[in-house]
């Protein structure tokens, strides 16, 4: 069973009077343990991809199953269990809770599960460990430099140890070094086997990626497979 | 207690903490409401504990039987001006009603009183050894006159501590002195334990009583032999009185053979009616604690509505990202109502503090008593609770329905 299968996915919104299609009969399928970057201009539908691929969002029409479940009538309820214990998200702005430790903030999700406080400490010190930041775990993000901040994001995202990444623009606020580190980290982590998705506008950042879809108007453009081709060059 | 309601309550301690001022200009609404009712309160249940101990100093169960006023001409004299109360009522009461447990009877006018070279003028009362009893008058030394001494009209004499103030130099043992009462001399043997300002406001202790007897025949004088002014009896138990006073009004109508119209030629008033027209006066002041509170907290609650609105907005991002990493509605809306309840219930303490120091500083600044009771600042905390989850619902729920993509996109 694939761990992602779109359907005719669309995605209607209504802004006043218009009627905007931001998805318009997108169809994927996304097997486990894929690295996989979504590309794609401004207004192809990238974001809303992501929304509805992170249970944010639902779609107004197709089906959506993600580890074989149709999450598209699920309650939001439902829906925030699933990112909680399915999901994890790196957001472009890091999205860390400010004023609070890099150890609390990689702890919120865990927060949510109704762990104990010291289960909770444990686990997001050894997510902290992960992504490389033994020492800073009582740093608040505005100690940190913008390649640790996404780091202490990604320990927040694996903490629980999702079967799906999802990445928006991880390193679209941050410098080449910064960008490298992180993107090394989240190939490491897709190695261990957990599927990653990365919504990005930089080809260099995509290049890291085995498969690479472009979206455009809100369908897929064209889907293809780094690696393989990659491998008949090499060959 | 779960570790998420746990955690919650330490990230509302961290939130309010890092915005000391805003938290404190919230919570002073509720520190003001909380701190005015528990001073007034403490200062009210003071009042009133010093209007039950006047009360009590009438005796205890106690009944009075006055006479009423007579009309001569047409023109009406003050109540007890009549002289239709007697001994023999008195002894007839007591007679025929069991729940009399005594009676007693009273004549009273102001005399001057003279000790060698000192004089003093007071309230001298003849009275019935009864009254002493009835009354709850205790001897600092000495001890009351007997029955005896009222058959013999005999001429001694009870001084109350302002008399002994006025007629006696300090360290002077008033018993066993002479005084005289308009010219007649009168042996002191007792001196009573003060009883202080009566309900009404005088003073109880400025009073001399000798024998009833001794009064008519030797100092009043009397048109009617054996009239006196009132009539007292008492109760062995409280929730007697009612049944004593009807009873009182049966006898008393047939013994002065009043016909079925007639109004009743006397008044009978028991120790409960006075206690009951002070209560109605603190009735009052509470009705007006309590709308005082009710304003104060609803003016706290709403400014700490209106900060949890802002707080919701400011961190509408805080929001998104912890729905986004699994937060459900009710987690997102048990965070802010903790918070919500955390301001009120630190408002709620330190009005009770400020409270206590008030009505600690009424004592010593204006010397009025105060009583704190436990339950007072028990119900002022849990109103300041509810006061917290009240307002901070509707902040709460805004905060819970927001869309996840919205408040990740909120800048």
């Amino acid at each position: 069973m694939p761990l992602i299968v779109c359907e005719d996915v669309w995605k209607i919104y209504r802004v006043g009077d218009v009627e905007v299609q931001a998805l318009r009969g997108l169809s994927l399928v996304i097997e486990r343990g894929e690295f996989v970057a979504i590309m794609g201009a401004s207004g192809s539908g990238k974001s809303t991809l992501m929304n509805i691929l992170g249970c944010l969002d639902q779609p107004t029409r197709g089906r959506y199953l993600l580890n074989g479940v149709d999450v598209g009538h699920l309650r939001p309820d439902r829906l925030a269990e699933i990112r909680n214990q399915q999901i994890g998200f790196v957001f472009q702005s890091f999205n860390l809770i400010p004023r609070t430790s890099a150890l609390e903030n990689a702890q919120l999700p865990l927060f949510y599960r109704g762990l104990t406080l010291k289960e909770q400490r444990v686990q997001a010190a050894a997510a902290i460990r992960r992504v490389g930041l033994s020492g800073r775990e009582h740093h608040y993000p505005t100690q940190l430099s913008g390649g640790q901040q996404q780091r202490v994001a990604i320990a927040r995202a694996l903490v629980t140890s999702p079967s799906l990444l999802l990445a928006d623009e991880p390193t679209g606020n941050l410098d080449t070094q910064s960008s490298q580190e992180i993107m090394a980290i989240l190939q490491e982590l897709n190695r261990e086997g957990i599927t990653v998705i990365l919504v990005t506008h930089e080809p260099d950042v995509a290049a890291y990626a085995d498969r690479e879809i472009v979206l455009k108007d809100g369908q897929v453009l064209t889907d293809r497979d780094r690696k393989a081709r990659s491998d008949t060059v090499g060959v | 207690m779960p570790a998420f309601v746990w955690l919650t309550i330490l990230t509302a301690l961290r939130v309010l903490s890092r915005n000391r001022l805003r938290a404190g200009l919230t919570m002073l609404g509720i520190i003001i409401g909380v701190g005015a009712v528990i001073a007034m309160v403490s200062i009210g249940e003071g009042a009133k504990l010093a209007v039950q101990t006047q009360i009590a100093t009438m005796g205890t169960n106690v009944i009075i039987i006055w006479p009423g006023a007579t009309t001569v001409s047409g023109v009406r004299s003050a109540q007890g001006g009549a002289v239709t109360l007697t001994v023999a009522d008195a002894l007839d009461l007591k007679k025929k009603i069991p729940l009399l447990s005594d009676t007693a009877w009273a004549k009273r006018d102001v005399m001057q009183i003279v000790n060698g070279n000192r004089n003093w003028n007071c309230p001298v009362n003849g009275i019935s050894p009864s009254y002493l009893t009835i009354r709850d008058w205790s001897f600092t030394s000495g001890g009351p006159f007997t029955q005896a001494d009222l058959d013999s009209a005999a001429r001694v004499a009870l001084l109350g501590q302002t008399v002994v103030e006025n007629l006696f130099e300090p360290g002077e043992e008033p018993v066993g002195a002479v005084i005289r009462i308009k010219n007649v001399p009168f042996r002191v043997i007792g001196v009573l334990s003060p009883k202080g300002q009566s309900a009404q406001g005088s003073d109880q202790d400025d009073i001399i009583f000798i024998p009833f007897t001794t009064a008519e025949r030797k100092v009043f004088g009397t048109l009617f032999l054996g009239s006196v002014q009132s009539v007292f009896g008492s109760t062995d138990r409280t929730e007697d009185l009612p049944e004593a006073v009807e009873q009182i009004r049966e006898v008393m109508r047939s013994r002065h053979r009043l016909q079925h119209e007639q109004p009743d030629d006397f008044t009978v008033r028991t120790q409960v009616d006075i206690g009951k027209v002070q209560e109605g006066t603190s009735q009052t002041l509470t009705v007006m604690l309590f709308s005082i509170a009710s304003v104060s907290l609803l003016v706290g609650g709403i400014g700490i509505m209106n900060i949890l609105l802002v707080s919701v907005t400011e961190r509408t991002k805080e929001i998104g990202v912890r729905m986004a990493v699994g937060a459900k509605r009710h987690h997102i809306l048990m965070q802010f109502l903790i918070e919500a309840m955390t301001l009120s219930l630190f408002g709620g303490a330190l009005g009770i503090a400020c409270g206590l120091v008030g009505a600690k500083l009424a004592t010593i600044i204006a010397g009025w008593p105060t009583i704190v009771s436990g339950e007072v600042i028990a119900v002022a905390f849990f109103f300041s609770l509810v006061v917290g989850l009240f307002f901070g619902l509707y902040p709460a729920n805004k905060a819970s329905r927001l869309n996840p993509i919205d408040a990740l996109r909120y800048e």
